[in-house]
């Protein structure tokens, strides 16, 4: 029991390190505000309700991409009985004008790199004239 | 009833062959059931007239049209060049055709091709990610979200008609086109028929781009079809047939 205030001061500086990016982040502001998303201005409804797309739009497109690439179809009905273009570019994009202030900004957040914009276009890329 | 040993490795036995037939059987209905996207009942192919084609020498209007709807980037550079449709010179498309005693005019004479589109096409079968298939209107397709990059299919296809991104296209893209993506580097890529244009019923770029209408597309099981009418009334060739690949590109000559 000697070793006890060695211990007690170890496993405290243990714990103190191993936490030390939640605190740092938790001191700099980072971690505690959630990306703040520009949504469309003209336009209430997404292709599926809010929570859906939010944590699997990935999914959806993962069937949209099949759909159209594999079967050919190019339609999809929406869940308020809309029709859509199954399209990343021409559905997507026409209402979330911007993909650095909507779909980087929690990609970023979350530190995942979809590479959709390797080969699908991003309409700010031709606002820029650019390439 | 007793049940001896010898009944009831007879009854195992059999129960085991029967769920093991049942099982193969199965498999066999669903490979002959799987819907093969496309339309059924149409299968797509191109006549092109080279008599007519060649009225206008030095037109690349198909080409310019093609490249341009389809985000197809300009490499100078033969290494790295990225072809959809494109001219090939008479001795190089048809080498079986071509003769010592042909002129030389006839031997360069370029003509215009593109991917066959064939009934039997070697670069699906080599396709290690199924990333280009045959749809069941012909046309053979590409998923560039699973090509892998392995290039079988470029060294499969005996026309030439694949071309392989070995740098990113963007840049070499002089006006790009947001309603049709662009490819990205490590992605093998060629003709599609404009598989999309199809879809919203248009005809392909090249064949609406053709001032001279020396591009005939259609629908090859409709007997009434022009494309039908010219195979009939006029004497084609196709590219390579002896390949077996059964291409659907014909050619009037």
């Amino acid at each position: 029991m000697r070793d006890r205030g060695l211990i007690v001061v170890g496993l405290a500086l243990f714990l103190g390190l191993i936490t030390f990016p939640a605190w740092y982040n938790l001191a700099a502001g980072t971690t505690s505000r959630a990306p703040e998303l520009k949504r469309p201005a003209n336009e209430k409804n997404c292709v599926a309700p809010v929570e859906y797309m939010r944590t699997r739009h990935m999914e959806l497109l993962t069937a949209w991409r099949d759909q159209v690439v594999r079967e050919g179809k190019r339609e999809f009905t929406a869940f308020d009985g809309r029709t859509h273009q199954m399209s990343l570019s021409k559905t997507c994009m026409r209402c979330h004008e911007s993909k650095a202030d909507f779909c980087d900004k929690c990609h970023n957040y979350s530190g995942v790199t979809p590479y959709c914009w390797d080969c699908h276009i991003d309409p700010a890329l031709l606002r820029g004239g650019k390439a | 009833m007793s049940c001896t040993r010898r009944v009831f490795l007879g009854a195992a036995g059999l129960s085991a062959l029967a769920l093991a037939g049942k099982t193969a059987l199965n498999g066999l209905a669903r490979a002959a059931e799987t819907p093969r996207p496309g339309t059924p009942g149409v299968r797509w192919g191109m006549v092109i007239d080279t008599a007519a084609c060649l009225k206008d020498q030095g037109c690349t209007d198909c080409i310019a049209a093609c490249h341009a709807v389809h985000n197809v980037p300009a490499f100078p550079d033969r290494a790295h060049e990225i072809k959809w449709i494109w001219k090939e010179p008479f001795d190089r498309a048809f080498p079986e055709q071509a003769s010592p005693y042909m002129t030389r005019g006839m031997v360069e004479r370029p003509v215009l091709v593109l991917c066959n589109h064939c009934d039997n096409p070697p670069c699906v079968r080599v396709c290690p990610t199924q990333a280009t298939w045959k749809r069941a209107d012909g046309i053979v397709m590409m998923d560039w979200h699973r090509c892998i990059g392995c290039r079988y299919c470029v060294a499969a296809c005996p026309y030439g008609s694949r071309s392989f991104n070995w740098l990113d296209p963007r840049p070499r893209i002089a006006q790009i086109r947001p309603d049709f993506p662009t490819r990205s580097r490590g992605v093998v890529e060629k003709c599609t028929f404009c598989e999309e244009r199809l879809s919203q019923g248009l005809l392909p770029a090249c064949v609406e781009a053709c001032r001279e209408k020396a591009l005939v597309f259609g629908n090859l099981n409709d007997p009434a079809a022009p494309v039908r009418e010219l195979l009939r009334t006029r004497y084609t060739i196709r590219r390579k047939p002896e390949l077996g690949t059964h291409p659907e590109v014909h050619y009037l000559v």
